[in-house]
C-alpha cells in the first residue's frame, strides 16, 4: 500500500528526515515511536503533502502511484487521512459544510455524483455515533471551541466519514483522558477492515494496547533505526530510548 | 477650487429652479449651505476624515442633473427583480433622487402612524414633521458633502414612525439609478422614530444603466427613547458608480440601533456614518462587509460619540480585497468626559488577496472618562495557512477551501443580520460574488436598460 | 471614603516636587535670541565646522522658513516664538577665556553628580560610558580610550565632525533628512551637540553607552543631534536620559536621533525622558519635539526602541524604524506617563520594505490629573515586503476622570502576504485590585505604584538593569497615589 524509499525532507533548509525506508502492507498497523524532534510529525506531514516541508530526495508510492506528484487534496482523495496532532480551528466554517465539501470533492475525484443532502446528513448522524460525538459539536464551526478531547474525537469522526485506506494518527492520544482514549481507540478499531492500514505515532503504550500494532518502528534523528514486533513498544515503555541509542 | 466651481456656478444659475421644485423646509437651509460650500470647498486628503478618498477628483467630471424634476421613464416594478426571496417587505422605490409613486402596484399597507413618502412632499404638507429635524445632524458647515447635498437636494425619502408603533414587516427601499447620460443625484433622507417605535429597514442601491452615476446621499436618523431601528444598506451597483453617503444617527435614551453597510459591487464608495449616543443606556451596533475587486475603492469612515454614561457600542467591519481594490476603514470612538460605564468594542479585519490591493485601517479611541471598557483591534492578513492545509488534507480542493474560508470571514458580519431571509440572501450573494458568478446584481442586469 | 482618599492622593501627586528642578550657577556663553541665517552661520562658526556642514545647515534653514509647525497631534500646543529663543548656550566657556581642554568647571561636575551621573570614570556606574551634554555643548565623554581600543568611536557630534568628518558626512541626514518635518528642519539648521557612536564591523560594544542631556540656561532651546552607526555583525546598547530645571516659561527641545543598522547588527536604544513637566497648573515645562528614526539597512538587522516618558509639558515623538533589510526586526516598547497638564502624543512608525521583516509595538499609556496621553502609530507594509509581520498592542490606563487616553493607529498594507495585527484596550485600576492590596496591608499609594509597575512591566523589562530601577522609581514618583 505505502512504500517509502530513502526519503529525505527538510523544513526551512534544515534536514529532518535523513533516509526513511518504510513499507506498509494492506491491513497492517504500524507504530512509529521516537523522542520529540526525531521526525515523526515531519514524516506524517510529508506523506500528506504539507507545503512547508521540502522533499529533497527519495520517493513515496501509494498503491503504485507517485504520491509526491499529487496535491494534498489529491492524496486525500487517494485515501490518505491524517489525524492532526493539533487540529486547527476554522471559525465561521460549519462542520456540516466542511464535511460536505470534503466528501463531495472525493466523490467527484472518483467520478461519483455529490451525495444528496438528505443522505449526507444521515451519514453524518451514523458516523457521529462511532465516536459518540455530540450533535451540538457537529453543528459548530470546525473545531472551534472544542476541548482537546473533542477535537481528537472529531478527527476520528471525519475519518469515519471519509473512509481512508491509510490513516495516520499523529499523537491522537495526547491530551486524552482514559475514557476519551478508549472511545477514540474503539472508534478507530471499528473502522478497520482487512484492507485499511494505519501509521500510529505515539509516545505511550496505552494507545497501542488498544490498537495492537503489527510492526513497531523507532525513529531517531530522522532515520528508522529499529523495527520489531509489538514487544518493541513494550520494551520502550519500560526502558526508554537511550538503550537503543547506545546500541547504535 | 477647480472642482467646486461647476457646482457653485450650477447653483448660482439654477437657484430658483432648484427651489421651485423642492419644499420650503429644504430651501430654508440652501443659501447657508451654499455659503459653507463656497468657503470650504471639497476637503483635501490632508483632512483626517478624508485621508483615503480624493473627493475633488470624484466630483470633477461633468454630470447631468435633473433639476427640473422631469419624470424618469421607468417602472421599477417592471424592471426590478431583486426582491429578496422569502422576505416579505413593504417595498418602495426611489429613482435617482425622486420618491417613486407612479403606477404603483401593491401599495403596501402600513400601520397607522407610519409615513413613508417623498421628503419634499411631506415637508410641504407637514413642515412640523421635517423642520425640527432637517439639517440638525448633518450640518452643512461641518462637511462638504453635507453642504453640497443641502444646497442641491430637492427630494428624497421621508420615514416617520409614530410613538410606540411597531412596523410589522421590514420596509425595503430600493434606490434605483436610471439615466441616459452620466447623472448626478443628490438624495436626502430623513428618518424619525418616535419614542418606543420599531422598524427594520433595508435600503438597496442599484443601477439600471451602465452610465456613470454620482450620488450624494445625506441621511439624518433620529431614534427616540426606547425605539429600535435596524438599518441595512446594501450596495450592488457597478464600477462606474460613485457614491458619497453620509448617515447621521442620533440615539435617545434606551434606544437600540443597528447600522449595516454591505458593499458588494460599486466603483467608488464612501460611507460616512456618525452616531451620537445622546441618551443613557443607548446601544449601537455597526457592521460592515466589503467585497471589492477590479479597481473598486471603498472607504468607510465612522464616528461613535459617547456623550452620556452607560451606553454601548459595537463595531465590526470586514473587507476582502482582490485585484487593485482599495479599502479604507477609519473608525473613531469618542468617549466624552463624564460618559462613565461606556462599553465599546471595535474590530476591523481585512484580507488582501493580491499585491496590488491596498488596505488602510485606522481604528481610533479617544477617551476622556476613566470608568470605561473600550477596546479596538484591526488586522490585515490573509487566509490562515493551517486551516487551508487542514481542509486540503480532508480532500477539499485548494480553491474551494479558499472560498470557504473567505466566505466564513465575511460570514461573521452577515451572521449579525437579524432579518433571516436577508441574511440567507446575502450569504448566497456573497458566495456567488466570491465564485465570480456575479459581476453585479441580477436585478440590475444590463438587459434591464429598458426603454420603459 | 475611597473617593476622598483618592482625591487626597491626587493632590499629593500634583504637589510633588520635581526633584531635578535645580539650576546650576555656571558661567554660560549664550548668543542673542533670534533665528536668522546669521545665527546659523554663527553657530557653525563657534563650532568650527567645515563648509559642507554650514551649507547643510543653511539649506535646512531656508527650507524650514517655508514650513508651518505641524498641527495634527492631539495636543494643545502653546505658540512658540522662534525668535524669542537663544539657539546656542555654552556652559563650558570660561569667562577668562582659559579654554583649557579637559578642565571642567567643578560646578558642572557637581551638577552631573547630583543627577546621579558621575563624570569621573572611577565613580561611574558599572559598565556605562557617558557623554554628558549641557545646553548646547558636550561637557565630557567618559571611557573613550577604553572604547577606542576596540575601534569604537563614542564622542560628541561636534568632535566627530572634526575628527571623523567622512563618517559624519556620509550618514548625517541619511535617515532623517532635513525635509522630513518642521522640527527636523529646525534641528538640522541649528543643532548643537549630541553624541556620535560608531561601532565597527563585528564588534560587540563591551559597555552601555549613554548620553545625558541637561537643559540649564534660561531662554534657550536644546537641539541635540545623535547619530549611531552600527556596522555589520556589531552590537550596541545605548541609553539616553534627560532632565531640566524648573522654569516658568516653556523650553524647546527639538532633537534628532538617527540610527543606521547594517547587516546582522543590533542596536538597542533606551530613553528615560524626564524633562521638566511644568508645574501643577501647567506653567512651564519642556516642549519635547523629537524626530527619532532608525534605518535597518542590512539583512537581519535589529533595532529596538524602549522609552519611558514621564517628563515634558508636551511630548511629540515617534521613534521609528525603516525596515529595508530582508529579515530585519524592529521593536518599540513604550511607557508614557502624563500627569497634571502634561500632554503626550507619542508612538512609532514601522515601515516595512524588505522581505520577512518583523515589527512589534508594545505601548502602555498612563494618564492622570488633567493630562492627555495619545498613542499614534503607523504600520506600513510596502508592496515588496513579502511575509512582513507586525503585532501592535496599545493599552491605556486612566487614573481619574479628568484625563484623556487616546489611540490612533494607522495601518497601510499593500502586500497580500503580510500580516498586521493591532489591538488596544483601555482600563482603570479597579477598586477590587486596590482593596485586595489594602487587605493585604499595602497602602493605596503603594498599591497604585505596584499595579502601575506591573502594568508597565513588559516595557520596563526591556530596559538595561540600572535604568529599569530608575524608571520604576520614576513611575512611582510620577504617579504615586493618583488613583481615580
Amino acid at each position: 500500500m505505502l512504500e517509502i524509499r530513502d526519503l529525505h525532507a527538510s523544513i526551512n533548509g534544515k534536514e529532518i528526515l535523513r533516509g526513511i525506508n518504510l513499507t506498509v502492507a494492506d491491513g497492517e498497523v504500524h507504530a512509529l515511536m521516537g523522542q520529540n524532534g526525531a521526525g515523526k510529525s515531519t514524516l506524517s506531514n510529508v506523506i500528506v503533502g504539507h507545503p512547508a516541508y521540502e522533499v529533497t530526495s527519495g520517493s513515496i508510492h501509494f498503491n503504485g502511484k507517485d504520491l509526491l506528484a499529487l496535491k494534498p487534496e489529491e492524496r486525500a482523495h487517494e485515501g490518505i487521512f491524517l489525524s492532526f496532532q493539533q487540529p486547527v480551528e476554522i471559525p465561521g466554517v460549519s462542520m456540516v459544510n466542511f464535511m460536505r465539501a470534503a466528501l463531495n470533492a472525493k466523490r467527484k475525484y472518483h467520478g461519483l455524483e455529490p451525495l444528496p443532502a438528505g443522505d449526507f446528513l444521515k451519514l453524518m448522524r451514523e458516523k457521529r455515533k462511532i465516536v459518540e460525538l455530540d450533535n451540538k459539536l457537529a453543528n459548530r464551526s470546525v473545531n472551534e471551541g472544542f476541548s482537546g478531547g473533542e477535537k481528537k474525537r472529531n478527527e476520528i469522526f471525519q475519518m469515519a466519514m471519509l473512509e481512508p485506506s491509510l490513516s495516520i494518527l499523529d499523537e491522537t492520544d495526547s491530551g486524552l483522558d482514559v475514557d476519551a482514549l478508549r472511545i477514540v481507540a474503539e472508534g478507530f478499531n471499528r473502522l478497520r477492515t482487512p484492507q485499511t492500514s494505519a501509521i500510529v505515532i505515539t509516545h505511550y503504550q496505552r494507545l497501542l494496547d488498544y490498537l495492537k500494532p503489527d510492526v513497531v518502528h523507532v525513529l531517531i534523528d530522522g532515520q528508522i533505526v529499529r523495527t520489531g514486533g509489538p514487544e518493541l513498544a513494550v520494551e520502550i515503555e519500560q526502558r526508554g530510548f537511550d538503550w537503543i541509542k547506545a546500541e547504535l | 477650487m477647480k472642482s467646486e466651481q461647476q457646482y457653485i456656478e450650477l447653483y448660482e444659475a439654477n437657484r430658483d429652479v432648484i427651489c421651485a421644485h423642492s419644499a420650503p423646509a429644504l430651501n430654508a437651509l440652501r443659501q447657508q449651505a451654499f455659503l459653507d460650500f463656497c468657503s470650504k470647498g471639497f476637503p483635501s486628503q490632508k483632512e483626517e476624515r478624508y485621508k483615503y478618498t480624493d473627493v475633488a477628483a470624484a466630483f470633477a467630471p461633468d454630470y447631468g442633473l435633473n433639476l427640473n424634476r422631469l419624470s424618469i421613464p421607468v417602472n421599477p416594478y417592471e424592471a426590478f427583480r431583486c426582491d429578496v426571496p422569502n422576505l416579505s417587505t413593504s417595498l418602495y422605490f426611489v429613482v435617482n433622487d425622486q420618491f417613486y409613486d407612479g403606477a404603483v402596484r401593491n401599495r403596501p399597507t402600513l400601520p397607522e402612524g407610519v409615513v413613508i413618502d417623498s421628503l419634499s412632499r411631506v415637508a410641504t404638507a407637514h413642515p412640523e414633521w421635517v423642520e425640527p429635524y432637517y439639517g440638525r445632524l448633518a450640518r452643512s458647515g461641518k462637511d462638504a458633502i453635507n453642504a453640497l447635498n443641502t444646497m442641491l437636494a430637492q427630494d428624497g425619502l421621508f420615514i416617520r414612525v409614530a410613538r410606540d408603533v411597531v412596523v410589522p414587516r421590514p420596509v425595503q427601499i430600493v434606490n434605483v439609478l436610471r439615466a441616459d447620460v452620466p447623472l448626478m443625484a443628490n438624495r436626502r433622507v430623513l428618518i424619525v422614530l418616535e419614542p418606543g417605535a420599531q422598524m427594520q429597514l433595508l435600503v438597496c442601491d442599484h443601477a439600471m444603466d451602465s452610465h456613470a452615476f454620482l450620488t450624494t446621499q445625506v441621511a439624518e436618523v433620529f431614534v427616540g427613547e426606547n425605539a429600535n431601528l435596524e438599518l441595512y444598506e446594501l450596495e450592488e451597483t457597478h464600477a462606474a458608480n460613485t457614491r458619497f453617503s453620509n448617515v447621521y444617527v442620533d440615539q435617545a435614551a434606551n434606544s437600540t440601533a443597528t447600522v449595516d453597510h454591505l458593499t458588494l459591487s460599486s466603483g467608488l464608495t464612501r460611507n460616512r456614518t456618525d452616531v451620537t449616543l445622546s441618551g443613557e443606556y443607548a446601544e449601537i451596533s455597526m457592521y460592515g462587509a466589503v467585497v471589492a475587486d477590479g479597481s473598486q475603492h471603498v472607504d468607510n469612515n465612522t464616528l461613535i460619540d459617547h456623550r452620556v454614561p452607560h451606553c454601548q457600542s459595537n463595531e465590526l467591519y470586514k473587507y476582502v480585497l482582490d485585484d487593485h481594490a482599495v479599502g479604507a476603514f477609519a473608525g473613531r470612538v469618542l468617549v466624552r468626559e463624564g460618559a462613565q460605564k461606556t462599553v465599546s468594542h471595535e474590530t476591523n479585519a481585512n484580507l488582501c488577496a493580491t499585491r496590488s490591493a491596498r488596505m488602510y485601517s485606522q481604528p481610533m479611541l479617544e477617551i476622556y472618562a476613566d470608568d470605561v471598557k473600550c477596546s479596538h483591534g484591526s488586522t490585515v492578513g490573509q487566509l490562515n495557512d493551517a486551516a487551508l492545509f487542514y481542509m486540503r488534507q480532508r480532500g477539499i480542493p485548494e480553491d474551494e477551501a479558499r472560498l470557504l474560508l473567505k466566505f466564513a470571514f465575511v460570514g461573521e458580519v452577515l451572521s449579525n443580520i437579524r432579518l433571516d431571509a436577508l441574511r440567507d440572501r446575502l450569504h448566497h450573494l456573497v458566495e456567488k460574488r466570491f465564485r465570480g458568478e456575479l459581476g453585479r446584481c441580477a436585478g440590475c442586469a444590463p438587459t434591464s436598460t429598458c426603454k420603459l | 471614603m475611597m473617593e476622598e482618599r483618592r482625591n487626597s492622593f491626587v493632590r499629593e501627586v500634583a504637589e510633588k516636587k520635581y526633584e531635578y528642578g535645580f539650576t546650576t550657577d555656571v558661567h554660560t556663553e549664550i548668543i542673542e535670541k533670534g533665528l536668522s541665517e546669521e545665527v546659523v552661520r554663527l553657530i557653525s562658526q563657534k563650532k568650527g565646522e567645515p563648509d559642507w556642514l554650514l551649507q547643510f545647515r543653511l539649506e535646512a534653514f531656508r527650507y524650514w522658513q517655508t514650513l508651518e509647525p505641524p498641527t495634527w497631534g492631539h495636543l494643545q500646543m502653546p505658540s512658540v516664538d522662534f525668535q524669542d529663543i537663544s539657539y546656542y548656550a555654552d556652559p563650558t566657556k570660561k569667562p577668562s577665556q582659559g579654554d583649557a581642554k579637559g578642565e571642567i568647571d567643578p560646578e558642572l561636575m557637581k551638577t552631573f553628580d547630583k543627577l546621579g551621573i558621575p563624570l569621573e570614570e572611577r565613580l561611574a556606574l558599572s559598565g556605562t560610558a557617558v557623554d554628558a551634554v549641557m545646553d548646547s555643548v558636550s561637557v565630557k565623554t567618559t571611557f573613550r580610550e577604553k572604547l577606542r581600543e576596540k575601534g569604537i568611536i563614542f564622542c560628541s557630534i561636534s568632535e566627530a565632525v572634526r575628527e571623523h568628518p567622512d563618517l559624519v558626512r556620509e550618514y548625517l541626514g541619511s535617515v532623517v533628512p532635513y525635509r522630513d518635518n518642521f522640527y527636523a528642519a529646525l534641528n538640522s539648521a541649528v543643532f548643537s551637540d549630541g553624541s556620535f557612536v560608531y561601532i565597527p564591523r563585528g564588534v560587540r560594544c563591551p559597555m552601555e553607552l549613554s548620553t545625558y542631556f541637561r537643559i540649564n540656561a534660561r531662554g534657550t532651546g536644546q537641539f541635540e543631534r545623535t547619530l549611531i552607526v552600527c556596522c555589520d555583525d556589531a552590537y550596541v546598547s545605548y541609553l539616553e536620559g534627560c532632565t531640566a530645571p524648573m522654569r516658568d516659561e516653556n523650553q524647546l527641545h527639538a532633537a534628532i536621533v538617527e540610527i543606521v543598522v547594517m547587516e546582522n547588527a543590533e542596536v538597542k536604544y533606551s530613553t528615560v525622558q524626564n524633562w521638566y513637566p511644568g508645574d501643577a497648573e501647567g506653567r512651564g515645562g519642556v516642549l519635547n519635539l523629537v524626530t527619532k528614526r532608525g534605518h535597518l539597512r542590512g539583512v537581519n538587522s535589529r533595532l529596538s526602541w524602549t522609552q519611558v516618558e514621564t517628563g515634558s509639558a508636551i511630548t511629540w515623538k515617534y521613534p521609528s524604524c525603516v525596515l529595508s533589510g530582508d529579515g530585519s526586526q524592529a521593536e518599540f516598547y513604550s511607557v508614557a506617563v502624563t500627569n497634571n497638564h502634561q500632554q503626550a502624543d507619542t508612538g512609532t512608525k514601522m515601515i516595512h520594505l524588505g522581505r520577512n521583516t518583523r515589527s512589534t509595538i508594545i505601548s502602555k499609556g498612563i494618564s492622570a490629573g488633567r493630562s492627555q496621553n495619545s498613542y499614534r502609530g503607523l504600520v506600513k507594509v510596502g508592496s515588496k515586503a513579502d511575509g512582513a509581520r507586525n503585532y501592535s498592542s496599545c493599552d491605556s490606563l486612566l487614573l481619574g476622570d479628568t484625563c484623556g487616553a487616546h489611540t490612533f493607529p494607522y495601518m497601510d498594507v499593500q502586500n497580500e502576504t503580510a500580516v498586521a495585527e493591532h489591538e488596544a484596550t483601555t482600563s482603570k485600576i479597579s477598586e477590587d485590585q486596590l482593596f485586595y492590596c489594602n487587605q493585604r496591608g499595602i497602602s493605596t499609594e503603594d498599591a497604585v505604584g505596584l499595579i502601575v509597575n506591573g502594568y508597565a512591566k513588559d516595557v520596563l523589562n526591556k530596559l538595561p538593569m540600572e535604568f529599569a530601577v530608575e524608571a520604576q522609581k520614576l513611575l512611582g514618583v510620577s504617579l504615586e497615589g493618583s488613583v481615580g
